[in-house]
């Protein structure tokens, strides 16, 4: 099986991304995914840096793709979408209809997380507008996708969110800037004093959310890592972990001995404790609510 | 510019017809919509019968299917279509690429709405679902500022209905899982958000209490209004401060922008609601009827009627209203 980095969903700086990737291009990871898919406000890269990047990357003999916002509001943001679209050297991850709309009958893509395929018949249909790999939404359970993989579309791979802080929603409205009192459009880029995010608690001080800019993410760390085999039973080609602040790179270790069968899972588990701030979560995998952590109860 | 209003029961569609609403929105009872909710909603029969009310009164009938089936739903949500076929209705309201192909293709005569759970933001995206499968309107996210709307009425080929009235839903719609990750149901997946079966109210000397599947969304001193717990509107520490993190019990109210939006050439106004009562239906319906009117009919010199704006902030969400992501200073 394959591993995949996806995109950094936090703002980090220049500095810091340079250096998150220089690491990048000697760990175990298969396939990495590149750019700003939150805020388009956020911009210590530019598409050349991404580029660079990716180059480096592809030269380690790693696959780069290019990640696109989720959310477009504004017209340069479509518009920098396209340029992000017409590349022409890297393939694309589209997480809005709107990049599959560029990237339809241009080359072949990736469909991203968060656009809506629940069923074969929307796989289908972006099997057709030329798309070779997509990641199931978060939500979506076993049972789901085990009947989605006995139909899907010839040559389709299937990449599964294993590891991280789920992105759950999206707003116009920018959830850190909100939380000091600051408009959107004179944020000061607070979010970036929060590399792994904002945590938001319950008034009994129970950990329950992650605030990150205009995305509202898990408090706890969806954590698949005992279910590898059953992934790895129903075909699934790449198991996607998500960076974060906190020990990305003995996380990579940790599932790629899983993944490569040289580590159980419970050995795995142990070594991804400390990097999970508030506890493990499984329940969306066992069509639960999603903060449940269903296996090993 | 139309005024498409809610109708979740037979008498909120009657409502609704009765006090000017140009088109009524509703759907079956059961998981095919966004609304689904106990005691909501229309059967075949019932749908039959309002389809007919409201075409006698010169109303067109939407119908929505706009959560998103899994394989195993799949079957029930095309018979769903088939159903909707036979009624004679105005448009159908879908989300789901896959039930829309399957729709424009079975059923070619059939006129098509993007729901607003299917998140197209820009022109890019409803050029998307107009290419391939016809659509013909579009119901635009409570995401895009006034000046947005404008820019995407400029370059977009299909009709584009917007949000006017009702509770404000924070997060882009189609992209908000928060529900299903407290309860295991979501508007995608199942039609509810923060579903009235995960809601617990405890009561104490201290005050009450609200509870969402054991999280607690919100505490209310003893002579404190309580609002539903719906997740995003509850109160929570970050920082070490105790506030709305996400959004107050508030509704959106677009009168002071009307002129604008109609201006721009929007279609349609929708008001949110097939939850709320007939009365709420009634008289959302019968304000706006005479706000879009006057709007229509002077809008260089339509100011908002302060009994209108009183009208609706006595049925609104926190008794208050904003202008949500219409206005840059909200977001």
């Amino acid at each position: 099986m394959k591993l995949s980095l996806g995109p950094i969903p936090y703002f980090w700086d220049r500095d810091r991304v340079s250096d998150f990737y220089a690491r990048v291009v000697g760990a175990p990871v298969d396939i990495v995914y590149l750019g700003e898919t939150v805020c388009s406000k956020r911009r210590a890269l530019r598409l050349p840096d991404w580029l660079d990047i990716a180059e480096r990357l592809s030269a380690a003999g790693k696959e780069a793709v290019l990640s696109t916002l989720t959310l477009i509001e504004a017209e340069s943001e479509a518009a920098y979408m396209r340029t992000v679209a017409e590349n022409g050297r890297f393939s694309v991850e589209a997480n809005d209809m709107a990049a599959v709309n560029m990237l339809e009958g241009v080359t072949p893509f990736v469909v991203g997380p968060h656009v809506n395929v629940y069923n074969r018949h929307t796989l289908e249909l972006m099997a057709r507008a030329g798309a070779r790999r997509w990641v199931m939404p978060m939500e979506l359970d076993r049972e789901t996708l085990a009947a989605l993989q006995a139909q899907r579309p010839a040559g389709m791979e299937t990449e599964v969110f294993v590891f991280g802080r789920l992105p759950l929603s999206f707003s116009a409205r920018c959830f850190t800037a909100r939380a000091h009192n600051l408009p959107k459009d004179e944020c000061g880029f607070r979010c970036a004093d929060y590399p792994d995010g904002m945590p938001l608690r319950t008034r009994e001080g129970q950990s329950f959310l992650s605030l990150n800019g205009i995305q509202v993410q898990s408090g706890e760390t969806y954590n698949l890592v005992h279910e590898i085999g059953e992934l790895r039973a129903l075909g699934v080609d790449v198991l996607r972990l998500s960076p974060q602040a906190q020990g990305m790179f003995e996380i990579v270790d940790a599932f790629r001995g899983v993944a490569d069968g040289h580590r159980e899972s419970s050995a795995a588990a142990a070594m991804l404790e400390p990097y999970q701030a508030f506890g493990p979560c499984d329940g969306y995998w066992y069509g639960a609510p999603g903060m449940n952590q269903v296996s090993g109860d | 510019m139309e005024l498409v209003c809610p109708a979740g029961s037979m008498p909120a569609l009657k409502a609704a017809v009765d006090n000017g609403a140009d088109a009524v929105y509703l759907g079956f009872r059961d998981g095919t919509n966004a609304r689904n909710f106990p005691g909501l909603n229309f059967d075949l029969d019932e749908a039959h019968r309002a389809v007919n009310y409201a075409h006698k009164r010169g109303a067109r009938v939407f119908l929505a299917i706009n959560t998103y089936p899994r394989p195993s739903q799949w079957q029930k949500w095309c018979r769903a279509v088939d159903q909707a076929a036979t009624l004679g209705i105005d448009a159908l309201i879908l989300a789901d690429p896959g039930l829309m192909d399957y729709t424009a293709r079975t059923y070619p005569d059939l006129r098509l709405h993007l729901s607003v759970q299917g998140s197209a933001t820009s022109h890019e995206a409803i050029d998307f679902y107009v290419r391939h499968f016809g659509v013909r309107r579009v119901v635009l996210p409570r995401v895009l500022s006034l000046t947005q709307v404008q820019n995407v009425m400029k370059r977009v080929k299909a009709e584009v209905e917007v949000f006017g009235f009702g509770s404000l839903c924070v997060m882009v719609e189609g992209r908000c899982t928060l529900s299903s990750y407290v309860t295991g149901e979501s508007p995608n997946s199942s039609g509810v958000c923060s579903p009235a079966k995960a809601v617990k109210w405890e009561e104490s000397s201290a005050g009450r209490r609200s509870r969402l599947n054991g999280v607690l969304i919100d505490v209310y001193a003893p002579d404190e209004p309580a609002g539903y717990p719906t997740l995003c509107k509850g109160r929570f520490e970050v920082g070490g401060n105790v506030y709305y993190a996400m959004e107050e019990p508030t509704s959106l109210n677009v009168l002071d922008i009307l002129p604008d939006l109609y201006r721009a050439g929007v279609a349609a106004i929708k008001v949110e609601g097939r939850q709320r009562s007939p009365a709420y239906v009634a008289q959302v319906t019968r304000t706006l009827r005479a706000a879009i009117d006057a709007c229509t009919a002077a809008p260089e010199t339509f100011t908002p009627e302060v009994r209108w704006v009183e009208q609706l902030d006595n049925v609104a969400e926190g008794r208050c209203h904003t202008l949500g992501a219409y206005s840059r200073p909200w977001q």
